[in-house]
């Protein structure tokens, strides 16, 4: 590994513009975190304009302190309130809350942090020593290696989300087509403009992933706003005791581990990860029935696999140029604005970029584990800042931010249509990410595919005749079979069962 | 579907009566979601049948659509999928070995609308939808709100039309008191006149 590249990434960290963004980020991630509503990815659409007057660098350090820092946040909400306020802090409340009640907050907030510390760190030191790796073996994919690679990425994100697998994959193939509007590379013909110049260079991802990701949520906020201001349980004696300590520390150990797998996967990232760590804190626990009755391993595990999750989710964007989830998707897109395209080469020919970014998150995770300790606090107070508020005022950034991008009225306009899809997606079950995904890797699964097939004389079978595009083919297809063989096997069973029960 | 379901009565279209048949075999449900069952009768919904839901569902959050609903959003998927297909006709489809500009949005608008034969095929138990609960009516007031904005920005600039939406979002859609929402959406305009105008000489068409 190169040595000095990655100590001269300190350097760019250490700059205090690059510094005082990182700070910047982590203290939005965190408030993000603690807001239930908006989660990472609609925040780094919703600040995407703001990246363009600054570095690359900088831009990144900022959106991934965003996206790390809105994992610690989630946990306080979910202690304090019972309200998780981000998918991968969902786990946190059995324990988390109960353990509040019991009042130890303190502790189970403390023993969050530290779990989030470490599982980054842990995290990021893995990243760094294996990203190279990665990249360097990626360096000799062609065009069906993408193709495959690109496909397998889109199809993972949309089958691994919470929502239903064939709406899921719907969604991804409206965000490529999506993708597909606008003058064709190979041919120059115009595609699906309708004859419109606005249209000619095809759809900006800012206007759509802003349209999707934060005025759709924040409509549908609208729709469902309930939540009447709960008394968030007192918090004292944030540190934990040694005892604690022992007893988590096996579980921050395995959480650290099965996040950094879990994040690396697409579609896995921090809500997969922390389920599978608190699943196996329990099961490998020899008294499973303190789970859910306030089991510190039961914060611990599950917080500190989806901060590891959340820092090895960067290593296919930085190494294979293939976001593994939507929050990814907004990172890459940001990347794509700036004038960088991530993929095996950026290590190489951006070795400040990559190793600034890597080296950030050290920084970010101290300074969270500094402000989340002492800060809680402060936090909750945010928590009494009504959503009745924030919306009106989220709302116009947006409007006023896209239009800032290319100054042009018409990114607002599509821009309110993106946000009426994303709400009508959300009602009728359409997760947005593996739309906003799709349509980031939709122009490279398109000329990737088109290249190989020039490159095979039209033959679809080419693919296979390459390992390692046959090899992610191959796991493309069980991903694809493995659901549909165990849905038939499933419908078996309980159709006899609802002709029982429904007659 | 060859199951026990089609045994039932088909969906009734009457959307107004939504505790007949359907809604009785699985059990009266108290729906504890935020506007659930007791608001559906009057939820403007956007086609027949739409208000109708099983009510057995009492997790947390909304009830789901009922199969009518389901089966509409199936078919706008088959004809977004037809649509993409014929917009790619035109562009030409070209083969395997020399794909034209019409080979790949061909490829994908088939699988959108053989998905959306799937979708219509599982009309009957997908539960992943949310009914349209009676405050319905604040998402379209934002997003007229919001409409509004975009027509006005470019004639009299950004201030008026982007108080009048805070307002309008504090007061009416959020329930604020008047005195905090004509406060608060002043001093939002002013801070984005400072920032967007001041600091930041975006051009952003403004009035003053």
């Amino acid at each position: 590994m190169d040595l000095s590249s990655m100590i001269e990434g300190f350097g760019v960290v250490l700059e205090p513009t690059n510094l005082l963004y990182c700070l910047i980020g982590v203290v939005i991630g965190m408030l993000v975190g603690v807001l239930p509503g908006l989660g990472p990815a609609a925040t780094i659409a919703i600040l995407l304009p703001l990246t363009f007057g600054i570095e690359p660098v900088t831009a990144i350090i900022m959106l991934a302190g965003i996206f790390y820092g809105a994992q610690y946040g989630g946990t306080i909400t979910s202690v304090l309130l019972r309200l998780p306020g981000e998918a991968s802090s969902v786990v946190t409340v059995f324990d988390g809350h109960v353990m509040a009640r019991q009042g130890r907050a303190g502790t189970a907030l403390g023993i969050a942090a530290i779990g989030s510390f470490v599982g980054g760190t842990v995290s990021i030191v893995a990243l760094s020593l294996l990203a190279p790796v990665i990249a360097g073996f990626a360096l000799a994919f062609g065009p069906p290696e993408y193709t495959a690679l690109a496909l397998l990425g889109i199809l993972l994100v949309a089958t691994v989300g919470n929502g239903g697998r064939v709406k899921a994959v719907i969604a991804a193939c409206v965000g490529l087509l999506l993708a597909t509007v606008g003058r064709d590379m190979f041919t120059g013909a115009e595609r699906f403009t309708f004859d419109s110049l606005s249209l000619a260079d095809g759809l900006d991802f800012v206007p759509i992933a802003m349209g999707i990701f934060g005025i759709g949520e924040i409509l549908h906020g609208l729709e469902e706003r309930n939540q009447a201001a709960k008394a968030p349980a007192k918090v004292a004696n944030v540190w934990p005791s040694l005892a604690d300590l022992r007893q988590a520390s096996g579980a921050i150990g395995r959480g650290s581990v099965l996040g950094f797998l879990l994040g690396i996967l697409p579609g896995g990232g921090a809500t997969l990860s922390s389920l599978a760590a608190y699943a196996m804190e329990k099961r490998r626990s020899r008294t499973p029935e303190r789970f859910g009755r306030g089991a510190i391993e039961g914060v611990a595990a599950p917080e500190t696999a989806n901060n590891a999750a959340s820092t090895s989710s960067f290593i296919p964007l930085l190494t294979l140029g293939i976001p593994a989830n939507a929050t990814m998707a907004m990172i890459f897109g940001a990347l794509l604005i700036q004038g960088v395209s991530p993929g095996p080469q950026l290590l190489s020919e951006e070795p400040e970029l990559f190793w600034g970014v890597v080296n950030s998150m050290y920084i970010g995770n101290i300074l969270l584990l500094i402000m989340s300790i002492p800060l809680v606090g402060l936090f909750v107070r945010i928590l009494r800042v009504r959503s009745t508020i924030l919306a009106p005022i989220t709302v116009l950034i947006t409007l006023v931010g896209v239009y800032t991008v290319r100054n042009s009225v018409f990114d607002i306009a599509l821009v309110i249509v993106f946000g009426v899809i994303g709400y009508l997606m959300k009602k009728f079950g359409f997760e947005p990410g593996p739309l906003v995904l799709a349509f980031v890797l939709g122009s490279l699964l398109e000329s990737s595919l088109r290249r190989s097939l020039l490159l095979f004389d039209g033959d679809p079978f080419g693919f296979l005749t390459r390992p390692i595009s046959g090899t992610l083919l191959l796991v493309l297809a069980v991903v694809i079979v493995l659901p549909l063989a165990r849905a038939l096997l499933r419908r078996r069973a309980p159709e006899r069962e609802l002709e029982s029960s429904d007659v | 579907m060859s199951r026990s379901w089609l045994k039932r009565p088909a969906d009734p279209e009457d959307a107004s009566l939504p505790a007949d048949a359907d809604a009785a075999p699985s059990g009266p449900g108290h729906t504890t979601g935020p506007g659930g069952a007791a608001a559906s009768p009057e939820a403007p919904a956007p086609s027949p049948g739409d208000a109708l839901q099983d009510g057995e569902d009492d997790e947390d959050g909304p009830a789901p659509l009922g199969p009518a609903a389901n089966l509409v959003v199936a078919i706008v998927v088959v004809a977004l999928g037809g649509a993409g297909m014929a917009g790619s006709w035109s562009l030409g489809l070209g083969g395997l070995a020399e794909p034209s500009a019409g080979t790949w949005p061909f490829l994908i608008s088939a699988a959108v609308s053989c998905l959306g034969v799937v979708l219509g095929a599982t009309a009957r138990s997908t539960r992943d939808t949310e009914v349209f609960s009676s405050s319905v009516w604040k998402v379209l007031a934002g997003i007229a709100t919001m409409v509004l904005f975009v027509s006005l920005v470019g004639v009299i600039g950004f201030e008026i039309p982007s108080a009048v939406l805070a307002f309008v979002w504090l007061r009416f859609l959020g329930g604020e008191s008047w005195r905090l929402s004509a406060v608060t959406s002043v001093a939002v305009v002013a801070a984005f006149y400072v920032v967007f105008v001041g600091l930041l000489a975006v051009p952003i068409p403004h009035l003053f």
